[in-house]
């Protein structure tokens, strides 16, 4: 066995370990593909080490990023992890932590998603670092990523500055041998220092305070420490450079080594990408004639180069979008430095299986309920699981966390002089409704919208690994915090129609639905809430209590696969041989709902 | 410290277990004593659909493996084949859950885990069924205390006799 302790940790969990090891005592995160793990690893961390923290999954990556921020004030070393669109929810705190500055260390990581895989954008955070005039750490790997987590602590401290940590999906989901250190103790007492001219900062104080933030960024592009790290060629290619940073880098390195170009051109990787280091600038523009720069997903350390030999997206050497596989920089390098091209035939693009809502899932039901209730109606959804419902023709929009609810309001305004408008059914998630759906909910009601709002409560965070919601009343650490329940909200809304309905039950769903479009067509109406409850079966605790049922399908099965294209159960299949449609017994749970969904009847459930 | 080198896939459909497969084959490499660098695919794609994960062990920096590079292939269906074969070397060992022949070396996982207990297992048996064939960087010894390092108490004792099945029982093709 090793003598230093070395473990397997996904990039996340390094990240996690890293904010524990340079003793951060303030830890504020929302659940966001690909950050999710760095929380609940940083949890398991700091209870192993008896790490003193505070560790808080808050309600949206705005309240995140300002209670962590006051955290800092105090003199403790405080952080934030959000997915890169959970920045665009935190954007009003953060550009203005880069004027007013920070006390203790504060690190920000904003987890980007080229591809993307699991997003809705493939937005660069490294150019929002730039965007608020902050630096911007571009880790390659895990380990590395754990690394940086010290280093921009430390330069964070030493310009009381918030400093942004950029791991890309390919990095917070990769997992390597990584080693661990026990946690700094650094025991700091809070200390408030008032100074009203930083931390309320008027106006009247701004360009101070700007003067002293283009300053500080000024300072940390002369620091030597982050200037880019050379793999020195020997010379035969002279006058090439490639310029390279975060996974891409990897990418690189490795690919040279299969061109057999490893140790023949200069090689550079950029682990502070924004401000990029004076003099290596200057360096690269002299020293080079052919310069090559890869990075994700914009060119943020293209456009600080200002010189127009340099190849990468403008020059179209490098794609404007999408992830920079090892394919697509294979492809670059080799035309970059004019190698004949390896293999030329593209890769024959088989899709594979999409994902689709698990066999049992709540949320099915209650879309299957809806669509048929209201076969003309228009659907605004949100983001999560239960956006896998437009596999099945049951949602119509998906926008950003909250959005589906003030989308209500815009669609009924718009149809409302119309005759027989259309029924607007909104669904969203109950995570996503504490996050975001608030304020559309009180302007609904306050401007006198009408429509039919389902809050799918699931009581989780199904999408991101089940992290607890509000209502659940359980906190990141496994105590209890105090509850807070949707129906309460929703009065305080102003909402006067609600009812709570479990989603199995969908005729009972139906009625409910059509009670509430009753209700928003009628003179006294407004907006209609149905909360669809019944707990996500991943929640093995919740899975466990259900009735599982016997599902068989008779030899009344036609094969009309109505089952199939509108109800998209995993556990129902096709038996094309014989024409009929067959259950997986491997992933039936037995919840029996697709009984009703067959125009035949063929599909029965009974007790085991 | 050995120089092998070794890229590997792990293919299948999210529930099916790619993510601890991938996991054990890390903690696999550690115990040999390799450097190790893994990627799996998380989110979305989790919730049922084709997912892949990459393992390289050895001196890597890139946690992804190129197409045409990857010298082993757990498959945990037949259907990803089509998806994911472009990513095998033309000498690339590929093993697949399946008791259909065809190119490849096969065992009937999901068949061999539902006797030991459950099929969520079938991970296991291939592993077990990989190891044994040979071409895989890690001994049945490694693998075996890796599965008793990181099995959850519930899972172990599944865990260790699905691997066995996988171990015991070969179908060369």
């Amino acid at each position: 066995m090793p003598s230093k302790d070395e473990r397997i940790m996904m990039g996340n969990e390094a990240m996690g370990r890293g904010l524990v090891e340079c003793g951060c005592e303030f830890f504020a995160a929302y659940p966001g593909t690909p950050s999710s793990e760095i929380l609940t690893a940083a949890v398991g961390f700091a209870k192993e080490t008896e790490a003193k923290m505070h560790l808080e999954w808050s309600v949206n990556e705005k309240v995140a990023y300002e209670a962590s921020l006051a955290a800092s004030y105090t003199g403790k070393r405080s952080a934030v992890a959000m997915k890169q669109v959970g920045l665009n929810v935190a954007a009003d705190p953060f550009m203005r932590s880069a004027y007013l500055g920070t006390k203790g260390g504060f690190v920000l990581i904003a987890a980007d998603d080229p591809g993307p895989h699991s997003s809705q954008t493939e937005q660069d955070s490294r150019f929002f670092a730039r965007f608020a005039k902050i630096p911007v750490f571009d880790p390659a790997c895990p380990a590395e990523a754990k690394a940086m987590i010290r280093q921009a602590f430390e330069l964070s401290e030493k310009y009381e500055i918030p400093v942004m940590l950029r791991p890309t999906t390919r990095v917070c989901h990769a997992r390597q041998n990584v080693s661990c250190d026990q946690p700094d103790s650094l025991n700091r007492a809070p200390y408030f220092e008032k100074n009203p001219g930083r931390w309320i900062a008027t106006p009247q104080f701004i360009p101070e305070l700007h003067r002293l933030l283009n300053e500080k960024i000024e300072k940390i592009a002369e620091e030597d420490a982050y200037r880019p790290r050379c793999f020195t060629g020997d010379k035969s290619k002279k006058e090439f450079s490639i310029i390279a940073s975060g996974v891409a880098f990897a990418h690189a390195y490795d690919l040279l080594d299969d061109l057999g170009l490893s140790g023949k051109v200069d090689l550079y990787q950029v682990t502070l990408p924004y401000p990029l280091h004076k003099d290596f600038i200057e360096q690269i523009r002299s020293q080079y004639e052919k310069i090559l720069v890869i990075e994700e997903t914009y060119p943020v350390i293209e456009t600080q180069l200002l010189d127009l030999r340099v190849q990468g997206r403008r020059t179209g050497l490098i794609p404007n979008r999408g992830e920079l596989t090892p394919d697509v920089v294979q492809k670059a390098l080799e035309q970059f430095l004019d190698v004949p091209p390896a293999d030329t035939a593209p890769p024959a693009a088989v899709k594979g299986k999409r994902p689709s809502l698990c066999a049992g899932c709540p949320h099915r039901a209650a879309y299957y309920a809806i669509k048929t209730t209201f076969p003309r109606g228009i659907f605004p959804s949100d983001i999560g699981c239960y956006t896998l419902g437009m596999n099945f023709g049951a949602i119509d929009t998906c926008h950003c966390m909250g959005a589906c609810i003030s989308q209500g309001t815009g669609f009924y305004f718009a149809y409302a002089g119309e005759e027989n408008p259309p029924a607007i059914v909104v669904s969203i998630g109950d995570s996503t409704f504490f996050h975001a759906g608030i304020p559309g909910l009180i302007n609904a009601v306050f401007q006198k919208a009408r429509f039919i709002l389902v809050i799918l409560d699931n009581a989780t965070t199904a999408m991101t690994g089940n992290q607890p919601t509000p209502q659940v009343g359980i906190r990141a650490d496994g105590s209890l915090g105090n509850p807070v329940l949707i129906p309460d909200i929703l009065k305080a809304c102003g909402v006067r129609f609600i009812r709570e309905c479990d989603p199995y039950d969908m005729d009972a769903l139906s009625s409910r639905l059509r009670e509430a479009d009753r209700y928003c067509r009628s003179e006294e109406g407004g907006i209609a809430v149905i909360i669809s409850r019944h707990p996500c079966l991943l929640d093995r605790s919740a899975a466990g209590t259900q009735l599982v049922l016997a599902v068989e399908i008779t030899e009344d099965c036609t094969g009309c696969e109505e089952c199939l294209n509108e109800f998209e159960c995993p556990a129902l299949t096709a038996d094309k041989a014989a024409g009929r449609v067959v259950i997986d017994e491997n992933l039936c749970v037995g919840c029996g709902v697709c009984v009703s969904v067959c125009p035949m009847g063929a599909i029965v459930a009974r007790e085991k | 410290m050995n120089h092998i080198k070794q890229q590997i896939i792990v293919s299948g459909v999210g529930g099916q277990g790619v993510v601890f497969a991938t996991r054990l084959l890390a903690e696999a490499a550690m115990e040999a004593g390799l450097n190790v660098l893994t990627s799996e695919d998380h989110g979305m794609a989790m919730r049922g659909g084709t997912v892949v994960s990459h393992v390289k062990v050895g001196a890597f920096r890139s946690p992804l493996i190129r197409r045409g590079q990857a010298d082993v292939g757990l498959f945990l269906n037949r259907e990803n084949l089509s998806v994911h074969r472009g990513l095998m070397k033309g000498a690339g060992r590929i093993f697949v859950n399946t008791d259909l022949p065809g190119e490849y070396l096969h065992c009937d996982a999901t068949g061999l885990a539902k006797d030991a207990g459950a099929v969520v297992a079938a991970n296991l048996v291939l592993l077990g069924y990989a190891v044994r064939t040979g071409g895989l960087f890690c001994t049945a010894k490694q693998a075996e205390n890796v599965i008793m390092r990181i099995s959850s108490p519930r899972q172990l004792e599944l865990n260790l006799k699905a691997f066995r099945r996988g171990t015991g029982d070969r179908h060369e093709m």
